[in-house]
Parts: C-alpha cells; structure tokens; sequence
C-alpha cells in the first residue's frame, strides 16, 4: 500500500505534461496547494511592494515601523483584520453577505487551474483553456454585485451597479482581443493547427519563434495594448476604480465590509490582478520562456540565462544587506537590523540554493536536478513577466486620476471595442493577404478596362 | 430623549420638504423607477470636512443637490460681541484655518478703518509677503484635495511637501504654523527675524520648478482634462447673481478681484496681473488658481526687494474703543472676497461682527453647477470650489 503509494508519488516526476493531463490526482492536490499558498504569498509581498512603492512615487516612506523596512507590515495588518469583530449589518441579507466575498475569491483562484508557469507546471492543461479563464474570472463580478446588494446600503449598491456594467463592457474587448491572439496560434508556416489550450498558445508562440506581441506588428500590439487596459478595468484598479472609487463612494462595494471578510475581497482583487497578468504574459508575452529561445539557443546560453534566478535572488539579498548596514547604529534599532540581517541571508541562501541547482541541472540530460532546473527557469521568467504588470498596476494608481463612470464607458464601447473587433478582423484578413491583394488588382483592371472601353 | 426626537424629527421633515429637491414629488423618470436620495457626507471622504450634501440621484445622474451646513458652527459671530477687539483677533484664523493669514488681515485692517488709523509702510509690507505666502499655501492644499478626491493621489503629497516650506517661514516669523495670529491692530507685531528676506527669497526660487512639476501630472494629463472640462460649469451672469467670488468668479470670465479693484494694504504698488478663465468650468478654475500661483510669487518678489525700514506697529491706544459706526472691509482671501462688517457701539467690544466668508457664498453655486452631471462631478465640484467647512459654519 504505502509502496504503492510512493511509486504513484514517483511516477510522475518523469513526466513531461501537468498533472491533470497524467490524471495524477495527488500530484494535480500538490500543484493546487502549491499555487494556493504561491499566490498567497505573491498577495503579501504585492501589499508591501505596492505600499512601499506607491510610497516612494509620492516621496514618503510607506511602512517603516513593523519589522524592519515595514516587512512585516502585512503580516501584522493580518493578524489585524482576523481579529477584528466580525459585523454583518443589521439590516443586510446576512446570508448573501456571507457568501459575496466567497464568491469573488474562489472566482479569483480557480483561473489559476488553467495558467501554465511552466509546460508542464500547471494543474491542468483543457483543451478550452482560455474559454474556461473567461468564464471563470467573470464570474468574479458576481461577488462584487452580491457584495454591493447584500449591503443594503447606498453607495455599496451604486459601486455594485457601476462595477458590473464596468466589467461586462470590459470583457468584450477583452474578449475580442483573446480571440484575436487565438486566431494567430493557428495562422502560422508550419501547418499546426490553432488551439485553445493555454500551454499550447505558449507553444505555438515557441514553434512560430516569435512572441505574439510582435506578431503581424502592430496587431499583436495592439491586441496586447487593449488587453492590458481591459484587464486593468476588469480587476477595479486605478485608474478605473469607480466601484471602490475612495472619494466619490467612501469604499464603494465593500463600504459595509470589515476585518477578515473585507480582507477575502483584498485577497481576491489581488489575485485576480495577479491572474489577468498571467494571461497576458501567456498570450502575449511567451509565458514561461525565457527571452530569446530560438536566437540564442546555444548550451552556454541556456546555461547563462539558467543562473538568472539565483542572480535575482543574490541581488535581493545585496539590497537587504545593504539596507542592514545603512540601519542607525543606536540599539534601539538592534532587533531590526538582526531581523534585516537574517532576512537577508536567507534570500542569500536561496540564491545560492538556485545557482546550485543552475549549475548541477546544466546540460540537456534527463537528471532529476536538470528537471528541476528547467522548472525553476520556467516560473521564473514567467513570474518575472508577470511582476513588471503588477509594477504598472502601481505604476498606474500613482500616476492617473479616476476615469467617470459615463467616460469609463465611453471609452470600453466607443474606443476599445470598435479596434479590437478591427484588430480581430485584420489579423483573420492577414493569410489572405495574397489574394486581397491579387482581387484588389483585379478589380482595378476591370475598372480600367471599362474606362477605357466607354472611351 | 424622546422630546428631542419628537421636536428635532418635524423640523427635519419641514426642512426637507420645503427644499429645493422636492423630496416628496412623485415624479418618476422611467416606468418603475425610483430616484434614490443619497447623504453625502457630514462623514465622507471627499467632503472637506463635515458638508453634508443631500443628493437626489437618478441612477448616477444628479437630479439635484442640497447643502446642509452648520457641524461645525462654532459661533464665532457671537463669540465677538463679547471680546474686545484685541481679544477677538486670534478667533478669526479658526475660520479659514487653511489662510488664517488673510483672515487675520482681514480683520485687522476693518478695525484699523474703524479707528481710522493707517498701518505704517513696512507693516504693509510684511502683510503682504505673509498674505501671499499663505495664498500660495492655500492653493497647494486645495490643488492636492482636488486631484486626490479626482483620484489622482500623488499630487497631494508633493503639495504638502512644498507647503511646508512655507509653513516654515510661518513658524520662524510668529511660532505658529496654521493658526498663526500674525498681524495685530495696527500693524505686525513681531519684526522679521533675521534671515526672513533670504528664506523667502529662497522659497521663490524654490517654488517655480515645483508648480511646473504639479501641472507635469495635471495640466495636460487626458484623464484629468477629461474629468474638468466641461464639468460644474457656471457662467458669468449666474456667478455674479450668486455672489461668487474669487478664483471661481475669475475662472467664469469676469476680472475681479478686490487687489485690483479696490486696492488695500499696499497691492496698489505691485504689479501683476488676473488671471481669467473663460469656460467657467473646474479645468478654467485650475488653471487660474495655478496662475494666480505664479502672480503671487511675483508679488512676493517684488515686495521683498522693496521692503522698507521703519516701524511696524502704528499708534493704537492700549484700550481699542473705537467710536459708535459701523464699517465694511473685504480683502482678497485665496478663496475670494473676505469681508468684515463691524458695528461699534463705542464700547470696547464689537457691537455686532458679521464675516462674510468666500467658501459659504461659493457653496451656494454647488447646485447649479452639478444639476444634471454625475454623482463623481459633485465630487470634482466640491473640491474646485475650495471651500473650507470652519469657514462655511464659523
């Protein structure tokens, strides 16, 4: 039994495809928890980054106080919000209540079973893919019209109104951007077929040996460029934050919402951010690979752009130590710098950690180190992708006002969705090139030619 | 508890029902619809303070607006019927306490009409370098609560951080960095302190580069124009019929402004100029206070470099008694006209002090310029007219 149950355990690492296509169950739960508890993560260090970015843009210092550099500031504001009194209004629908913010986060984590960080690192590969995504993720709205309605509350409801009609006009040229990307899996020289798969996109983007961003420039750009301002929409981030527009709605659909349950909303509207992020890096920009995989495919390449991770995390580590030394000497600050210093050497540890396994895993053989090598360079660069996003995300609420909701819409209907359905028809008129050009030719000549006869 | 209920409930009601919003009107936009009555503030966000608006809303679409005023009454009318005039002066910065200067100048100046007596020279011209200052002072806490309640957070942080430049020279010169008492009857009491010419001539060369930095994020950002122009429109007939002053006056197109027109302290030796909008809207009302910015600057400059020696307190007798009358003056606050009518029964107090306050004139054009927009207009609107609610309830 136990025999059994390592061998099925063992099975799998020499697999090539995910879990879910090997029908390993135990290792898809693993991959599940794995994500779970990553994306988790990313959510803590994406607070203390956007606190301590958006603090430096607006030349303060952001946490300061709990642990050194503010660290722990998220851990704390956790503990926090668990421990606060749980309210449910008076005059709410306290079932619903209950229930919206549930919705939004399990809306917000299921599109991760689809997102590839890897060929084979990713719960599960459908074959609809990118339709599942769609679906998914727009059923994320749904917990913010629950949220807003269950409140019985006026400004919770009008963030409500504004977030759905926000959203559903979003998903359209979102949509048709998607779809846009889609077609160009199957619009390539070597005779593949188009799919829907999300690891296949990344693939077909390998084969064709160009990211879809540069394909058929511009469309894949501005496919790209209408996604990226629709997921924006899609997630309520700056500068289309009108359903928890601040100022206008005080905190628009979560206004009733406290402690742990405002905070599931937090969790999903950052993992949600974190996941249109990953479809785009997905689409568009490779996925897993690492920049330049047909050009520089030569081993000692492969084996440079292998020590990348290690080298991030070294570099983290050089910041922390320098951020120990630069502390104030007085023992007042004695606990943080020890705090920082070990912080520090662990982020110090795991880069060595990496470059260990860069350079025992190099060289294309089958070793476990090397498979291990390639998974660790596969989510890293996608992460690596996905981080620049969640940078603009910051970048964004730094820098922009708030779109009104009338604009908001103008611009989703008027702007977006007429040039990504423009965008969708030229990349599907694109193969025919050949021939439009050959008919318009032909007409010109019969136009001619019946001038000249009337002549 | 109850009594209080019973009286406070039925005043409310009337209040309502006599309002300009018609609460009880059955009239309804679309087959089975209702319009929704929304409380905006006293407790929110982007109400400045403690203003409540009661919006009548359809859908997101503002039907119409009322104002309810007075969280922050302090009395301060009543207060001076029972200080003498020395005494009195410290209140006024409460006011206005984002320009507790002009406030303070304001006063100052009625009283000294009052007892006829003329501030000497130099006294002038330190009120004007401290009145401009502040001027500046008030326009960079209005421009980062406008862009922050318009969404754009960042410009408020770097304003505050150029304010406190000023709020420094504020501190040197009188120990206060808001409420700051600096003038008294007559004059100013305090002298420079040493190195007061070279701070504010610091501050002119520092402040140019950081107003083009403001107007970098703002002046030609698409979604900022996008959200101004056009929005809480009011022309020049409806400014004036409303009593509209200031930057919000200017900005519908009519050169007002009491520096100009009816010259106190010294302005009359100053050169600038008034900066005129012509739209009326909050993108107009921006860009003249960004201006006036800049006109402030050349004031300061021109004042520091002229400044006199001399006294700067003129002669006041000890006791203020001034003789029975009554007189109006109004100065130019940052946020319009600041006027003061005191009535003297001869004794040592106020018989009767009325302040006629910019903010709580500007507030009553809040209804004609959002009617008709949307519920982020009153927002964007409220914050373009730079009312301050001390100033508003008093």
């Amino acid at each position: 039994m136990l025999h059994e149950m390592i061998q099925t355990f063992m099975s799998y690492l020499g697999q090539t495809v995910t879990p879910g296509q090997a029908g390993n169950q135990l290792w898809a739960l693993i991959y599940v928890l794995i994500i779970f508890a990553g994306v988790s993560v990313a959510v803590i260090c994406m607070n203390w980054i956007e606190r301590k970015a958006l603090a430096h843009f607006q030349i303060r210092l952001g946490p300061m106080r709990v642990g050194p550099h503010g660290l722990l500031q998220p851990f704390a504001d956790a503990l926090k919000l668990m421990l606060k009194e749980d309210i449910i209004p008076a005059e709410a629908d306290a079932a619903v209540f209950w229930v919206a913010p549930l919705i939004g986060l399990i809306a917000a984590f299921t599109v991760y079973t689809v997102i590839p960080f890897g060929p084979s690192q990713a719960v599960s590969d459908m074959n609809i893919g990118i339709l599942f995504m769609l679906g998914v993720s727009s059923l994320g709205v749904l917990g913010i019209v629950t949220a807003g309605w269950a409140s019985n509350s006026h400004y919770p409801l009008m963030g409500a109104l504004r977030s759905s009609a926000q959203m559903v006009s979003y998903e359209v040229a979102m949509g048709l951007a998607i779809v846009s990307a889609i077609l160009m899996t199957s619009l390539n020289s070597n005779g593949a077929d188009g799919t829907l798969s999300m690891i296949g996109i990344v693939q077909a983007q390998q084969q064709q040996g160009i990211w879809f961003l540069f394909k058929f420039f511009p469309l894949g750009l501005i496919a790209f460029v209408i996604f990226a301002i629709a997921m924006v929409a899609e997630t309520n981030r700056s500068p289309f934050d009108l359903a928890e527009a601040e100022s206008e709605l005080t905190a628009g659909f979560h206004t009733e919402y406290s402690g742990l349950r405002w905070s599931l909303f937090m969790l999903a509207e950052y993992a949600a951010m974190i996941a249109v992020s990953s479809i785009a890096v997905t689409l568009w920009l490779g996925g897993w690979m690492r920049p330049f995989p047909n050009v520089l495919h030569a081993p000692v390449w492969e084996f440079i752009f292998s020590l990348f991770p290690g080298l991030t995390f070294g570099a983290l580590a050089a910041i922390a130590f320098l951020g120990t030394a630069r502390m104030p000497s007085h023992s007042f600050f004695r606990i943080q710098r020890v705090g920082l210093g070990i912080f520090a050497a662990l982020l110090g540890l795991l880069a060595l950690l990496l470059l260990l396994i860069a350079v025992a895993g190099r060289g294309n053989d089958a070793s476990l180190a090397a498979r291990f090598r390639e998974g660790i360079d596969y989510v890293y660069w996608f992460v690596l992708k996905v981080a620049v996003f969640m940078y603009l995300f910051i970048w964004y609420r730094a820098t922009w006002p708030r779109y009104r909701f009338d604009q908001l819409m103008r611009v989703g209907w008027k702007v977006l969705l007429p040039i990504s359905l423009g965008v969708l028809i030229l990349t599907a008129m694109v193969p025919l090139r050949r021939e439009l050009w050959e008919l318009f030719i032909q007409i010109l000549t019969a136009i001619w030619e019946t001038i000249r006869r009337i002549l | 508890m109850n009594d209080l209920k019973d009286k406070a409930l039925p005043n409310l009601v009337q209040n309502l029902a006599t309002s300009n919003l018609d609460l009880d009107a059955p009239d309804k936009p679309y087959l089975d619809s209702n319009e929704l009555i929304i409380n905006m503030g006293p407790q929110h966000p982007a109400t400045h303070g403690v203003l409540r608006v009661i919006l009548k809303l359809d859908g997101e679409k503002v039907l119409g607006t009322e104002c309810v005023i007075g969280y922050l009454h302090r009395g301060v009318e009543k207060i001076a019927e029972n200080r003498t005039y020395t005494m009195f002066n410290p209140y006024v910065d409460r006011m206005d306490y984002v320009a507790a200067v002009s406030n303070g100048l304001g006063y100052c100046q009625a009283v000294e009409k009052l007892l006829n007596v003329e501030a000497p020279p130099r006294a002038n011209y330190i009120r004007v370098i401290l009145t401009e200052l502040n001027r500046i002072a008030s326009h960079q806490l209005w421009l980062g609560t406008h862009a922050l309640d318009i969404g754009a957070m960042t410009p408020l942080f770097y304003t505050f951080r150029d304010r406190e430049e000023i709020l420094k020279i504020f501190e040197k010169y009188c120990g206060a960095r808001l409420t700051t008492h600096a003038f008294r009857i007559g004059g100013c009491q305090y002298e420079t302190y040493a190195g007061f010419e070279k701070d504010v001539k610091n501050f002119l060369a520092f402040f140019p580069p950081k107003i083009d930095e403001y107007e970098t994020l703002l002046t030609s950002n698409r979604i900022w124009l996008e959200r101004t122009k056009n929005v809480g429109v009011i022309s020049a007939k409806d400014a004036i019929a409303l009593g509209v002053t200031g930057p919000v006056l200017r900005a519908s197109g009519v050169k007002w402004d009491i520096r100009k027109a009816l010259p106190y302290a010294n302005y009359a030796d100053f050169d600038f100029e008034i900066p005129v909008g012509e739209n009326g809207d909050t993108y107009d009302r921006y860009l003249v206070r960004m201006i006036e910015m800049r006109q402030s600057l050349r004031i300061i400059e021109q004042a520091v470099n002229g400044i006199p020696e001399g006294p700067i307190m003129a002669k006041v007798p000890k006791v203020i008694k001034p003789a029975p009358g009554e007189i109006y003056h109004s100065i130019e606050a940052p946020k319009g006209e600041l006027g003061y009518f005191i009535v003297s029964d001869g004794s040592t107090q106020p018989y009767r002090l009325r302040v006629r306050p910019p903010s709580f004139v500007n507030l009553q054009a809040l209804d004609i310029m959002v009617r008709g927009m949307l519920v982020a207009d009153v927002v964007a609107v409220i914050g373009t007219l730079d009312i301050v609610l001390g100033e508003v309830d008093r």
